[in-house]
């Protein structure tokens, strides 16, 4: 059993940013994460972040990933970092197991932030599981990452935000874009985002969706149907779609899986996006000494997580005794923050998730 | 298939790395998971469904679906999409759920 004060899973921006504080407060910090290179999500988007300036908008996504990472260099004496390593359990006696290098390893652990980020949702149609079909971020992953183009004419399901971008890097990439395709009667995400796909000449086709996938051992086409008020199919409107790739970006659900191994209540809140933790204002959950941040304790943005992190990451030093020299200053701006990041209408479903999935049983 | 050229990011030349597929000789670049060095040279069905044998790829690239689980140097369900390749690796194919030997 190895020993450690301060776990963090997940080096996305919510676990970099936890790990940051906790260790300027003066904890000893483990952070894990399965993938080879830290940052989470933002390593592989290439676009310019909206939010505000404080949360380094403005800014590409993989250069925001580099910058929180470069900000732990000074603490290497006191955060630990495993990377490839997957924390495949975890206990109510604050232990968990992890698989890392063909090896499998116990840790007990005093506090433990969950910052494990969120999972790519599916879409039930004929032939979803064939070879082609992506969710929108492992499309995203792969040709800015990795520089691979997983096909060459794609059809996208699905125009909120990540919908909305992936197209666009699809075609700097050099692939072509057959068809947005979106269900409900107007676009989901940015009108700005929007706007550009439709000067590249990108169809966008709203009350549609995909009824099957065409192929035998790989994606060749696609049929798509026009839909009623109800979103029903309408008969006689079905057509083809030649693609080698298609795209569902229909949303993120937080990966709730560790918080509900340790006991934590977890409970449905659709416009956190699924099963979140509860939490309290110091962002513990049920588990004494158990923390979330990120997309993990509800999908938002990677402003909201970052700055989620930090108050994650102050509480957990708090918990284990470390008081932050600034610590009230610090609380204090973070709150300011997220508030101001979740005003405004388009914050509205959030505020009423994060209502529902607020407790307060730990105050103190 | 690799992305040549590219209006933000740089794909600079990489060190190639020699691995097997299907045992027939296959290259990737340093820096590829497994997954991606497959994409590259075309292959997208990377494992077989455990009931109905349908073909299947990998959905999420972040480690979370299972759907890009392969047999790797003999040991199977490796996470190919978040698992770096390495010079030499002899990847396969996965029918069904995998059994260590
Ligand atoms: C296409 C797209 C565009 C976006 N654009 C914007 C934008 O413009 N502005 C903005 O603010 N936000 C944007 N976002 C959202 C933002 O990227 C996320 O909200 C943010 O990355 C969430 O941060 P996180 O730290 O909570 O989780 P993540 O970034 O998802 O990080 C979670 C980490 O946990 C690791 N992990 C998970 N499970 C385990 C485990 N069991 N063991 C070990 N490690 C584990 C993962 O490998 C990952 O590195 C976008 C998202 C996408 C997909």
């Amino acid at each position: 059993m190895i020993e450690k004060e301060l776990v963090i899973v997940g080096a996305g921006p919510a676990g970099l940013c936890a790990a940051r504080i906790a260790a300027e407060a003066g904890c000893r910090v483990l952070l894990i994460d399965r993938s080879p290179l830290l940052g989470g999500q933002l390593i592989k988007q290439t676009h310019k972040f909206f939010g505000s300036e404080q949360q380094r908008a403005k800014t590409r996504g993989f250069r925001i990933a580099e910058a929180l990472v470069a900000d732990l260099k000074p603490f290497g004496d006191t955060v630990e970092i495993w990377q490839e390593a997957t924390v495949v359990g975890a206990y109510p006696d604050s232990v968990l197991t992890v698989w890392t290098n063909g090896e499998y390893r116990k840790i007990h652990f005093q506090s433990l932030i969950l910052a494990v980020g969120a999972g790519e949702r599916s879409l039930a149609f004929e032939n979803n599981d064939l070879p082609g079909v992506y969710g929108a971020g492992a499309v995203q992953t792969l040709m800015n990452v990795y520089g691979v183009l997983p096909g060459k004419e794609v059809v996208m399901i699905g125009s909120g935000n990540i919908g909305l971008i992936v197209c666009y890097q699809l075609i700097q990439a050099g692939a072509v874009v057959k068809a947005l395709v979106e269900a409900a009667p107007k676009i989901g995400g940015y009108k700005v985002h929007a706007s550009k796909l439709r000067r590249l000449g990108v169809p966008i086709l709203t009350r549609t969706t995909v009824v099957r996938a065409l192929g035998d051992s790989a994606v060749k086409g696609v049929v798509l149907s026009g839909l009623d008020e109800n979103w029903n199919p309408i008969p006689g409107t079905e057509s083809e779609i030649a693609c080698d790739a298609v795209c569902v970006a229909v949303g993120l659900s937080p990966l709730y899986q560790l918080a509900w191994m340790l006991g934590a209540e977890i409970p449905y809140v659709g416009e956190l996006g699924g099963m979140v933790p509860l939490l309290d204002e110091n962002r513990q959950t049920t588990v004494s000494g158990v923390f979330a941040a990120g997309d993990a304790s509800g999908v938002e943005e990677a402003s909201s997580a970052m700055v989620g992190g930090r108050l994650a990451g102050l509480h957990a030093a708090r918990f284990l005794g470390h008081l932050h020299p600034d610590h009230t200053a610090i609380d204090t701006e973070c709150r300011a923050q997220l508030s101001s990041l979740r005003g405004g209408p388009f914050g509205a479903k959030i505020r009423a998730g994060l209502k529902k999935a607020e407790v307060k049983v730990h105050a103190r | 298939m690799r992305i040549e050229q590219h209006p933000i990011l740089d794909f600079p030349e990489r060190k190639p790395i020699a691995f097997t597929f299907e045992g027939g000789p296959m290259l990737g670049r340093e820096g590829d998971t497994i997954a991606a060095a497959l994409h590259a040279n075309g292959i997208s069905a990377l494992s077989e469904s455990s009931e109905l044998h349908r073909p299947r790829g990998f959905y999420c690239a972040i480690g979370n679906c299972s759907s890009c689980h392969m047999v790797v140097d003999g040991i199977p369900n490796v996470k190919t999409c978040i698992t770096p390749l390495r010079e030499g690796m002899a990847v396969t194919r996965q029918a069904g759920k995998g059994a260590y030997r």
